[in-house]
C-alpha cells in the first residue's frame, strides 16, 4: 500500500514542479542563511576557544598579583624555592599593521606540557628561542602583520591567528616589562609546598577567564548575527508554510479520495512526513551548500570586525564540521516541521468525507485575524514588559522581538483596515470589486506581507542605526582627533631626540601615552594627556563636574569613557579605583564610540608617577597644515620613520572610518538577503494564489474585461499591498531603531546613540520594495493576461 | 448473501430535534445482483452507502459484511475492508488528478496488493479507454472520467461495489452507457452492487429496486 500512496503524494508535485521549487526555495533560503550565520558565530568561538586555550593556559590555575602590578622575579624564585611548581608568562602587546598583535612570553624549560603553548612549541626550538632577540612564532597572517621582525619571526600554522610566542626574556624586552603578568601552577606539584600566603601574600590562586574576557566582549555581536539568521529564517519559513498549507488544501480531495480508497489516516499522516522529511533533507543540503557560500563570503568581513572592534583574532577561511552539516539538515527538519505541523494535524483529523475546499487556504476567516491580533497584542505586551522590568541584552532582545512580531501580527488587520477605508474613497464598479477582492486576497497573502514587512522593518530599523552611528562617529571623529599629525616610534629610546627634534618645529606635542590595567574587574587602558587648550576645545564629554580641565591639569581627578561609567553605574563625583591600589575622583564621562573596552583619561604627570610599564610610543603632534608634509619628510629622514609610523588625521579619520565600514558591511549584506527572501516570498504567494483565482476571476471576464486589464489590476494590487505594508513599516522601523540604539546598543557596546532620521533612504527602499512587489506580480498578472479563454470557460461548465 | 444491514439508524444533531436520516434501514445484497436504491434529494441514499463503505459512522444498528459488523470496526479496520474488498464510484468522480489514467485505474489494486493481477489491457478496452491511458484525468470528458473511476473500482475485484449517483453529473446518453458499463462489469466479477441513482429509467435495469423516503426503506 506504501508504494502506490507516496506516489499518488508525490505525483502532485510531479504536475506542479514550481510549487516544489518554491517548497525548496523557501527552505533553502531560510536553512542558508541560518546556517551561513551559525558557521561564522562557530568559527569565531573556534578561534576564541583556541586563543583562550593558549592565553588561559590550558585551563590550569594561576597565580596573579591582586592589585594587578607584575609579579617580581624575587617572588618566582622564591615560590620555586617554595616547591611550588609554576611557570612565568608575560602577556603584552607588539605594534603591528592594521592594530596590534598579542604577544606571549613563555618560560620553554617550565612551560607544562599539558598547556597548549606547550604543546605547540617544540623541543628543538627552545635553543633558537633564548635572549633578549630569540625568535618569535606567530601564524603566517599575524607574521605578515609583524613586518620589523625580519628573520626573529618563525611561522606555525597551528598557532592561532593574532597571537605571537616567544621567550620570556625576549617578551619582557618586546613589552618593556620588569615582571612576569601571571604563574601558571602545573597540575603537577609536590605533597608538601610552602603556603603561598607566606612566600607572596600579594598573590591569589585563580582560574582563567581568557575565553570568558572574549566571548563577553563579542557576545552581543554573536547575538546581532544570530538575530539576523532567526529572522531570515522566519522570513523563509513563511514562504514553506504557505507552500505546504497550500499543497496541503490543493491535495485535500486526493487524500479524500485514499482515505475512502481505504488508506488509514495514521498511514497518511506518516506517508505526508516521509515525503516532507524526504524535501527537507534535500533542501536543506543546498540550505547548507549555500550558506557555505554566504559564510565564506562575509567572513573576511566578519573577521576584520572582531579585529577592528573587539581584537579579536579571527580566521578569515572556513572549515566545516559535520556537526555543521548536521544542525544544518536539522534546522531545515525543524523548520519543516513547524511550518507543516498544523497542516499534518488537520489531515490527521479530517474525516473520510470532508468537503474539498480548494480556497480555504486562502480564505482564512476573520475569527483567526482576531486570533492573530489577539497574539500581537501579548507579544507587544511581553515587550513592553521587556522594556520595564527587563535588563541585559535578553531583556533587549525580547524587547525587540516581541515588538517586531507583534506588528507582523497585527499588519492582516491593518492592512484590512486601511483597504476598507480605500474602498469607501473610490466609485464605480470595477473599484468595488477591486477592493473587495484584495479583501479577499488579504489572509492568501497575508504570511508573504509579514516577510516583506519584516524585512522593511529591519532595513529601516538597522539602516537608521547605522546611518545615525555613522553621523555620530563622524562628528565625534572630528572632535576627538585633536592632533594633525600622529607619530609612532619603534623604540621608546628614541623618543627624547624626538621631542627634542619637534620643540623647534611643531605647534605642540601631545603624548599619547597608556598602560593596560583591571579596573574594577575588567580589562582597561589608562592614558595620560597633556595640559593643553586644545582637549577642553573640542574633547566631546557627555557628563561633567565644572571646570573640568583645569581640575584634571591639576591632578584632582580623572575622566572615564560611556562604556565603563555605563557598566559600573559610575558618574562624576564618584570615586575610582585604579590599580596600584588606589584610587581618584571622577570629572568627567565621554563618549567613546567604537572602543569595547573601559578607558581612564588621567593628567600624564600622575601616570607617569604611578605606573612603570607605560607605552610610550606614540604622540600626538599639532602643526599647521602647509608645514606638515614636510614635517613628515623630515621625520622621515632624520628618524627612519616609514608611513607606517607618521600618520596624519586625514588618514587616521580613513583607517577609523574603513574599520566602521567592514563592520557594518555583514550587517548590509543581511540586510539584502532579508529583503530578497522577503521578495521571493511574495513572488511564490502571488503565483500560488494566481493559480486559484480563476473562478474569482472568470465571472469578471464574462462580464466585459480583458485578460490584459485584469493582468493590470493584479500588478497594481501587488504594488498597492506593498505601498501599504511599507508605510506600516516606517513607524515599525524607527521603533526598532530606537531600541537599537536606546536599549540594545547600551547593553551590547555601552554607548547610547542619538536617533538620526535619513527620509532619503526611506524613498530609496520605498521604491525598492514597490520594485520587488512589481516583479514579483508580473510574471502571475502576465500570466494571467494570456490565460486561453478556455480555462476560464471551464470555471463555468464545472469541468476543472 | 453478501451484505446484510440491520435496523440502521442515523440521525444529525441539531439545536432542536434531531433530524432522521435513516430510520430503522435493513436490506441485503446477494454476489452478483444489482440493487438500485433511488429516492429524492436529502432522502438518505448517499448517507446509507457511506454507512455501508465505512465513511461514516451510524446511531445504531448492525452492517455485516464478510463476518464483520462494520460498525462496530474501528477506522483502520473499516479502511482495510475499504481498501480489499470494497469499490466505490462517487458522483463526482473523485479521481486522483496528478496520476494518469493508467496509474488511475490500478490504483486501488495496487492499494489492496493486487495490482499485478490486473489485465489492462482488457479493463481498458472494456471501458473504451485503451487510447487514453496516458492522459490525465483533466484531458478527459465527464464520461471518460466516470468510466476510469467504475475501472478503478472493478479492477481491484472487490466483492461489493457501492455507486452513489454515477451518472448525476453525466447527460442521458452518457449516463446510460456509464450504467450499463457499471452493471455489466459488476456481474462479470460477481460482484454485488449497491448503486444510487435517481434516474428511474436506470433503475428498472437493476435486479431489485428500493425506495427512500424521509430515510425509510420500501421496495
Amino acid at each position: 500500500m506504501t508504494g502506490p500512496v507516496l506516489s499518488a503524494l508525490l505525483s502532485h508535485w510531479r504536475r506542479r514542479p514550481f510549487q516544489l521549487l518554491t517548497l525548496i526555495l523557501g527552505l533553502s533560503l531560510a536553512t542558508a542563511l541560518w546556517s551561513g550565520v551559525q558557521a561564522i558565530n562557530a568559527e569565531a568561538r573556534k578561534s576564541y576557544d583556541e586563543a583562550a586555550d593558549i592565553l588561559g593556559g590550558g585551563g590550569l590555575s594561576e597565580l596573579v598579583r591582586q592589585d594587578g602590578a607584575a609579579i617580581s622575579q624575587d617572588t618566582f624564585v622564591a615560590l620555586r624555592r617554595g616547591g611550588w611548581q609554576v611557570s612565568p608568562v608575560v602577556d603584552g602587546w607588539l605594534p603591528a599593521k592594521n592594530g596590534r598583535v598579542r604577544l606571549l612570553g613563555i618560560d620553554p624549560f617550565t612551560m607544562p606540557r599539558e598547556t597548549a603553548t606547550g604543546a605547540i612549541v617544540a623541543p628543538a626550538t627552545f635553543p633558537d628561542m633564548m635572549g633578549q632577540q630569540g625568535v618569535i612564532f606567530a601564524h603566517s597572517t599575524t607574521a605578515a602583520r609583524l613586518t620589523s621582525f625580519g628573520d626573529r619571526l618563525r611561522e606555525i600554522e597551528n598557532l592561532t591567528p593574532g597571537l605571537a610566542i616567544a621567550d620570556i626574556t625576549a617578551a619582557m624586552a618586546l613589552t618593556r616589562m620588569d615582571g612576569f603578568s601571571r604563574l601558571l601552577i602545573s597540575s603537577d606539584q609536590p605533597l608538601r609546598r610552602t603556603p603561598l600566603n607566606e612566600i607572596a601574600p600579594q598573590l591569589s590562586q585563580s582560574t582563567p577567564d581568557a575565553a570568558e574576557d572574549l566571548g563577553r566582549l563579542t557576545d552581543s555581536f554573536h547575538l546581532n548575527l544570530t538575530a539576523f539568521g532567526l529572522l531570515s529564517f522566519a522570513v523563509g519559513l513563511f514562504i514553506v508554510n504557505g507552500a505546504v498549507g497550500l499543497a496541503f488544501e490543493q491535495r485535500r480531495p486526493v487524500f479524500r479520495t485514499l482515505r475512502a480508497l481505504g488508506v488509514p489516516a495514521r498511514r497518511l499522516v506518516i506517508l505526508l512526513t516521509v515525503e516532507l522529511l524526504i524535501f527537507a533533507l534535500i533542501a536543506g543540503a543546498f540550505g547548507v551548500l549555500l550558506g557555505y557560500l554566504i559564510a565564506a563570503t562575509l567572513l573576511p568581513d566578519v573577521a576584520a570586525t572582531l579585529r577592528g572592534l573587539y581584537g579579536a583574532s579571527v580566521e578569515g577561511t572556513l572549515t566545516l564540521s559535520p556537526m555543521w552539516w548536521l544542525s544544518g539538515l536539522a534546522i531545515a527538519c525543524i523548520g519543516t516541521a513547524a511550518a507543516s505541523a498544523s497542516g499534518l494535524i488537520r489531515v490527521a483529523r479530517m474525516p473520510p468525507l470532508a468537503p474539498a475546499r480548494p480556497r480555504a487556504w486562502a480564505m482564512a476567516n476573520l475569527a483567526a485575524m482576531r486570533w492573530q491580533l489577539g497574539l500581537a497584542a501579548a507579544c507587544l505586551g511581553a515587550a513592553i514588559l521587556a522594556l520595564i522590568i527587563g535588563g541585559g541584552l535578553v531583556g533587549g532582545f525580547i524587547l525587540l522581538g516581541g515588538f517586531l512580531l507583534a506588528a507582523a501580527l497585527a499588519l492582516p488587520s491593518m492592512l484590512a483596515v486601511l483597504v476598507a477605508a480605500m474602498s469607501l474613497v473610490t466609485r464605480g464598479p470595477i473599484a468595488e470589486w477591486f477592493w473587495a477582492d484584495t479583501r479577499q486576497q488579504l489572509p492568501g497573502l497575508s504570511l508573504a506581507l509579514m516577510a516583506l514587512l519584516l524585512a522593511l522593518a529591519t532595513n529601516i530599523g538597522v539602516g537608521t542605526m547605522v546611518e545615525s552611528f555613522r553621523v555620530t562617529f563622524t562628528g565625534w571623529l572630528d572632535q576627538r582627533l585633536v592632533s594633525d599629525l600622529y607619530i609612532t616610534v619603534d623604540d621608546e629610546a628614541d623618543a627624547p631626540a624626538l621631542l627634542a627634534f619637534l620643540d623647534e618645529r611643531a605647534d605642540a606635542i601631545l603624548p599619547i601615552w597608556y598602560v593596560d590595567g583591571d579596573v574594577l574587574g575588567a580589562p582597561a587602558q589608562i592614558f595620560g594627556v597633556s595640559d593643553h587648550p586644545i582637549y577642553e576645545e573640542n574633547w566631546p564629554l557627555l557628563a561633567s563636574l565644572p571646570d573640568t580641565w583645569n581640575r584634571i591639569a591639576a591632578g584632582d581627578g580623572a575622566l572615564i569613557n560611556e562604556q565603563l561609567a555605563r557598566r559600573e553605574g559610575l558618574a562624576p563625583g564618584d570615586a575610582l579605583p585604579l590599580p596600584g591600589a588606589w584610587s581618584t575622583t571622577i570629572i568627567g564621562v565621554y563618549s567613546d564610540y567604537g572602543n569595547p573596552i573601559g578607558q581612564v583619561v588621567l593628567p600624564l604627570d600622575t601616570l607617569v608617577a604611578r605606573y612603570d610599564n607605560i607605552d610610550r610610543s606614540d604622540f600626538g603632534i599639532l602643526i599647521s597644515e602647509d608645514r606638515a608634509e614636510a614635517l613628515k619628510t623630515d621625520l622621515s629622514q632624520s628618524f627612519g620613520l616609514s608611513d607606517d609610523n607618521l600618520v596624519d588625521q586625514s588618514a587616521l579619520k580613513a583607517f577609523s572610518m574603513s574599520i566602521f565600514e567592514r563592520t557594518f558591511a555583514v550587517t548590509g549584506a543581511l540586510n539584502v538577503l532579508t529583503l530578497a527572501v522577503a521578495g521571493v516570498a511574495i513572488l511564490t504567494s502571488l503565483l500560488t494564489l494566481a493559480s486559484m483565482r480563476l473562478p474569482q476571476l472568470a465571472p469578471v471576464w464574462a462580464l466585459g474585461l480583458t485578460r490584459q486589464t485584469l493582468g493590470r489590476i493584479e500588478l497594481m494590487r501587488a504594488l498597492i499591498l506593498a505601498a501599504l505594508t511599507f508605510i506600516l513599516a516606517l513607524p515599525v522601523g524607527l521603533g526598532l531603531a530606537w531600541v537599537l540604539l536606546a536599549v540594545i546598543n547600551v547593553e551590547a557596546f555601552g554607548w547610547r546613540l542619538p536617533l538620526h532620521i535619513f527620509p532619503g533612504d526611506w524613498l530609496w527602499l520605498a521604491g525598492l520594495s514597490l520594485a520587488a512587489a512589481g516583479l514579483a506580480s508580473l510574471w502571475p498578472a502576465r500570466q494571467l493576461a494570456k490565460r486561453p479563454p478556455a480555462d476560464l470557460i471551464k470555471v463555468f461548465t464545472h469541468e476543472r | 448473501m453478501i451484505l446484510d444491514v440491520r435496523n440502521l439508524k442515523k440521525s444529525f444533531p441539531t439545536s432542536g430535534d434531531p433530524v432522521i436520516i435513516l430510520d430503522d434501514v435493513s436490506l441485503s445484497l446477494n454476489a452478483g445482483e444489482v440493487i438500485a436504491l433511488t429516492g429524492e434529494s436529502g432522502s438518505g441514499k448517499s448517507t446509507l452507502l457511506h454507512i455501508i463503505g465505512g465513511l461514516e459512522p451510524a446511531k445504531s444498528g448492525q452492517i455485516l459484511f464478510q463476518g464483520d459488523d462494520i460498525i462496530a470496526l474501528d477506522d483502520n479496520q473499516r479502511a482495510n475492508i475499504r481498501r480489499k474488498s470494497i469499490g466505490i464510484v462517487f458522483q463526482q468522480f473523485n479521481l486522483i488528478p496528478s496520476l494518469t489514467v493508467r496509474q488511475n485505474l490500478t490504483f486501488q489494486a495496487r492499494l489492496s496488493e493486487r495490482g499485478d493481477d490486473v489485465d489492462l489491457a482488457a479493463l481498458s478496452a472494456s471501458l473504451g479507454l485503451d487510447t487514453q491511458l496516458d492522459k490525465f484525468p483533466e484531458d478527459l470528458s465527464g464520461g471518460q472520467q466516470q468510466r476510469v473511476a467504475i475501472g478503478r473500482a472493478i479492477a481491484a475485484k472487490p466483492q461489493l461495489v457501492l455507486a452513489d449517483e454515477p451518472t448525476g453529473n453525466l447527460d442521458e446518453a452518457t449516463g446510460r452507457s456509464v450504467f450499463d458499463l457499471l452493471v455489466r462489469l459488476a456481474r462479470e466479477t460477481g460482484a454485488g452492487l449497491l448503486i444510487a441513482t435517481h434516474s428511474q429509467a436506470l433503475a428498472a435495469a437493476a435486479d431489485r429496486r428500493l425506495h427512500l423516503t424521509h430515510g425509510k426503506l420500501t421496495s
